[in-house]
């Protein structure tokens, strides 16, 4: 209800204005303007359809904006739309593909004139295998080690238990009823 | 007030250092009256914050611009909840916040230990003064809340727009207090380690504190999610950024050691490892603090690059190489009572689960760290985003789930396998008919489709688990279902409340999976103009574009853009996307402008509408609009894994007085005869 009452105060108040934008002759005069656009975030363009190009985003996915906020420069673009840095960024991107190139291509330019930082994720050369490696060979390696000695110690309890006598009192039949039925319990 | 708050801070910095020494002193030579004293500073310690941290609210309250951090964080302006909310919103008064709940921490430990840890105590309140003096010292030396400036300003900046949010009232509190509260499980390990009492005795004067811990961090981490989501503007909740990653790894340390306690307790191994888990998992909350405050990592979180970074590297080399000693001299001590039978049992599968989230602690800390270590090798820096953390670590989480669910179907000691035959045929059965729903719908996404096989096998053990149970008290005590289920997990509150939050993870996981199928589109429309996106579950999402509405609200004037939804031509509601210019108690606007996203939620998906702008200042808007599957699950999974963690921490679950006693009588018949020998 609120909302609406608002709407109507707000395209009175648009039409009451209406005369004095008369300069702005070219512009869509079916949509009313706001009281204070000043105080509605940064003036935006109407929507193109590269922004919504999968591509564009893809390739926009892999690089990262250079405001310094660690994101990507479609995420960031999308973001709060207070960046200034990523829709130039997003332009630049249009731009190259707008010049037939592909994405790896634009991924290179972007490295050459921004360095590897321009990259969400290091490439996967040279010292940066470290970065990918390293996790899953501690994993792995550690894992190894563990299931050896885990079946090392396993070999060595089934062995001590098969050598073992049967404590006093019991007979061989006894102590094999009794290992059972404890692993019965245990289990 | 702010002089008093000054005053009580340096005597905080006394007083620490002498229940420090006392505590120390008290412990070695056995005086009752040092150890006394050493308790007693605590409290006095607990007072003393206190008095520091109600000087800095009564200036935040009272609109003391005077003072350099109310005019940096407060304005007249804003509301009350957020200017007691700038108390921990910048660097200063954060630090102060950390000092003065681990005072109170230290103060509850002091007073709600029972009495036969007496022995430990002690050193516990030598640990945590040390501790308090060092967040003193940075408080007072490096960022000091309560400095002023050479003049007052008619008005103070205010806090920033993303911060005055109800979920950052309460989020950063939360995440202290998991943080913080690992001090004290690690005062006990110390403890512990210094009086050479390295039995079960430490473990269980900890077990609260380490589940309080736990579920703070958890509850924090999914509140940090929630703002983030909510607030951020972005759809997500999650961006493997570096602050986010220093809540992650001590959350995943700590999970690591819950479950190799149980080791300790059942049966007398891992004594090396649950207190180098210990150690890590606090060394890893100081260094998630000096992540966030030092600078050397930028993140979209960190507060102002400050000397207090130095402060911290110090602190954490110090520590590091004195619980490093402490732990290399007591390496005989804490051998294992008892040998690993077979690679088939219960503990064999908590040793690979220990390995999964440490390792996966080890990779978020090595991808956090790489851009400086790839500077200090290759003297070039490089990115290391969510591409990265994804790729290592959705495999780890995936088989880290496998492991929720394979671990407590296996028996204790040796399982045999008519046992595991018994155990897993239900589980695998459901986990294969999923497999096979999921590949008739052609999922396409093949770590979703693995997680949510994954998903329903947990499930499946953890629903066995309770069917049994409650089928066992339904035969044994005739009790009815629900009388036998609320009895089941009220007498077994630490077994059922861990399935309990293994069940909360398994919807986190689900959740997750939605992540894949998330839809994104921009669209510019005139009033009555409409956009159409189409769901993941085919479903056709009409967006018509109702107007923009300006008006002042609070601290702010809001430009308000609305549009209707309607699911396959039946309208489901109208959204309401902000943009906020937050302006002083003048009228002059403060800060960016923010944005406020519109939400509508449900189990299957929610519906994410963010307002960018206007086009040439018209009502003509700019919106984004996201699908995003599942995430209400994310906050429902946080919610049961909040339940679990409660049920397990209920008091009364716990071992009785009289097994502790037998326990300890046993352990200390055992040192005397090996002190005999």
């Amino acid at each position: 209800m609120s909302g609406m009452r608002r709407r109507d105060f707000l395209g009175r108040g648009a039409l009451a204005v209406i005369p004095l934008l008369g300069w702005r002759a070219a512009q869509d005069t079916s949509v009313a303007r706001l009281p204070q656009p000043e105080l509605a975030g940064r003036p935006q363009g109407p929507v193109t359809d590269y922004q919504n190009d999968p591509f564009i985003i893809g390739v926009e996915r892999r690089l990262r904006c250079t405001c310094g906020c660690n994101l990507d420069i479609y995420t960031c673009r999308t973001t709060d739309f207070t960046c200034t840095y990523s829709p130039e960024l997003h332009r630049e991107i249009v731009a190259m593909v707008q010049q037939q190139m592909t994405g790896e291509q634009i991924v290179a330019a972007f490295v050459t004139k921004y360095g590897e930082q321009a990259l969400m994720a290091p490439p996967k050369e040279g010292f940066n295998w470290a970065a990918y490696l390293l996790p899953g060979i501690v994993i792995t390696l550690v894992g190894t080690v563990i299931t050896w000695v885990l079946l090392r110690r396993q070999r060595m309890a089934a062995a001590v238990a098969a050598d073992a006598p049967p404590p006093p009192g019991l007979s061989v039949d006894e102590d094999a009823r009794l290992r059972a039925a404890l692993d019965r319990l245990e289990s | 007030m702010t002089v008093l708050g000054q005053l009580a801070l340096w005597l905080a910095l006394l007083l620490g250092v002498w229940g420090a020494v006392v505590g120390w002193m008290g412990g070695q030579r056995g005086d009752p009256v040092l150890i006394r004293s050493a308790r007693r500073t605590t409290f006095a310690l607990a007072g003393l914050m206190s008095v520091a941290a109600l000087g800095l609210v009564v200036a935040l309250l009272k609109n003391d611009f005077n003072v350099s951090y109310v005019a940096s964080y407060s304005s007249r302006n804003l509301p009350t909840a957020y200017k007691l909310s700038a108390f921990y919103g910048g660097q200063a008064g954060s630090l102060l916040f950390w000092g003065l709940v681990l005072s109170l921490f230290a103060a509850a430990a002091q007073a709600l230990t029972p009495r036969r840890y007496a022995y430990l105590m002690p050193y516990v309140a030598a640990v945590t003064s040390v501790v308090t003096v060092f967040f003193v010292s940075v408080t007072l030396f490096a960022a000091n809340p309560f400095s002023r400036l050479d003049f007052v300003p008619l008005d103070g900046r205010g806090l920033n727009p993303q911060l005055q949010n109800p979920g950052m009232v309460i989020h950063p509190p939360m995440l202290y207090l998991g943080y913080i509260s690992i001090t004290i499980p690690f005062a006990f390990a110390v403890a512990a380690l210094l009086t050479r009492r390295l039995d079960v005795g430490w473990l269980h004067a900890i077990r609260k504190w380490t589940l309080l811990s736990w579920v703070f961090l958890s509850i924090g981490i999914t509140l940090g999610m929630w703002w983030a989501y909510v607030e951020l503007g972005w759809g997500g909740y999650w961006a493997w950024d570096p602050v986010e990653n220093a809540s992650f790894m001590p959350w995943l340390t700590m999970t690591a050691f819950l479950h190799s306690v149980m080791i300790q307790e059942k049966r007398g191994m891992l004594k090396r490892w649950n207190v180098i888990l210990v150690g890590l998992s606090f060394a890893l909350s100081i260094f998630g603090t000096f992540i966030t405050r030092s600078g050397v990592i930028s993140s979209v979180h960190s507060f102002a690059q400050s000397p207090v970074g130095n402060f911290f590297a110090w602190f954490l080399i110090i520590g590091g190489v004195f619980m490093g000693w402490l732990t290399w001299s007591r390496w005989d001590l804490l051998k294992s009572e008892a040998r690993l039978e077979s690679a088939l049992s219960r503990e064999a599968s908590f040793f690979f689960n220990n390995l999964l989230l440490v390792g996966m602690s080890f990779s978020v800390l090595w991808g956090t760290v790489f851009p400086m270590i790839s500077e200090l090798v290759r003297g070039s820096q490089v990115t290391v985003g969510p591409p990265f953390f994804n790729q290592v670590n959705i495999p780890i989480g995936l088989a880290l789930l496998g492991l929720t669910g394979i671990g407590p179907l296996i028996a204790w000691r040796k399982a045999s396998p008519g046992h595991l035959r018994r155990q897993f045929l239900v589980p695998v059965a459901v986990a294969l008919a999923t497999a096979g729903i999921l590949a008739a719908v052609r999922l396409s996404d093949v770590y979703a489709g693995m997680a949510l096989v994954l998903a329903a096998f947990t499930t499946a053990t953890i629903g066995q688990e309770f069917y049994r149970g409650i089928g066992a008290r339904h035969r044994l005590h005739g009790e009815n279902y629900a009388l036998a289920f609320a009895r089941l997990v009220g007498r077994n509150r630490r077994r059922y409340g861990g399935y309990i939050v293994h069940l909360g993870i398994v919807v986190y996981f689900v959740a997750f999976t939605g992540q894949a199928f998330k839809t994104e589109m921009e669209a510019s429309l005139k009033p009555g103009e409409s956009v159409v996106m189409r769901s993941p579950y085919g479903e056709e999402l009409t967006f018509t574009h109702l107007g923009v509405s300006q008006y002042e609200a609070l601290n702010r004037f809001v430009s308000a853009a609305s549009v209707e939804v309607t699911r396959n031509g039946r309208q489901i509601g109208v959204l309401t996307s902000e943009k906020r210019q937050h302006v002083d108690s003048f009228g002059r606007p403060t800060f960016e402008p923010s944005t406020e996203a519109a939400i509508r939620s449900d189990l299957r998906e929610d519906l994410y509408v963010v307002f960018a702008g206007s086009v040439d200042g018209t009502e003509e808007a700019v919106y984004k609009f996201t699908i995003n599957p599942l995430v209400m699950w994310v906050w429902l999974g946080g919610a049961i894994l909040t339940l679990g963690g409660v049920v397990t921490l209920w008091p009364g679950g716990g071992p009785s007085d009289r097994t502790l006693r037998r326990a300890m009588e046993g352990y200390q018949a055992h040192l005397v005869e090996e002190a005999a020998s």
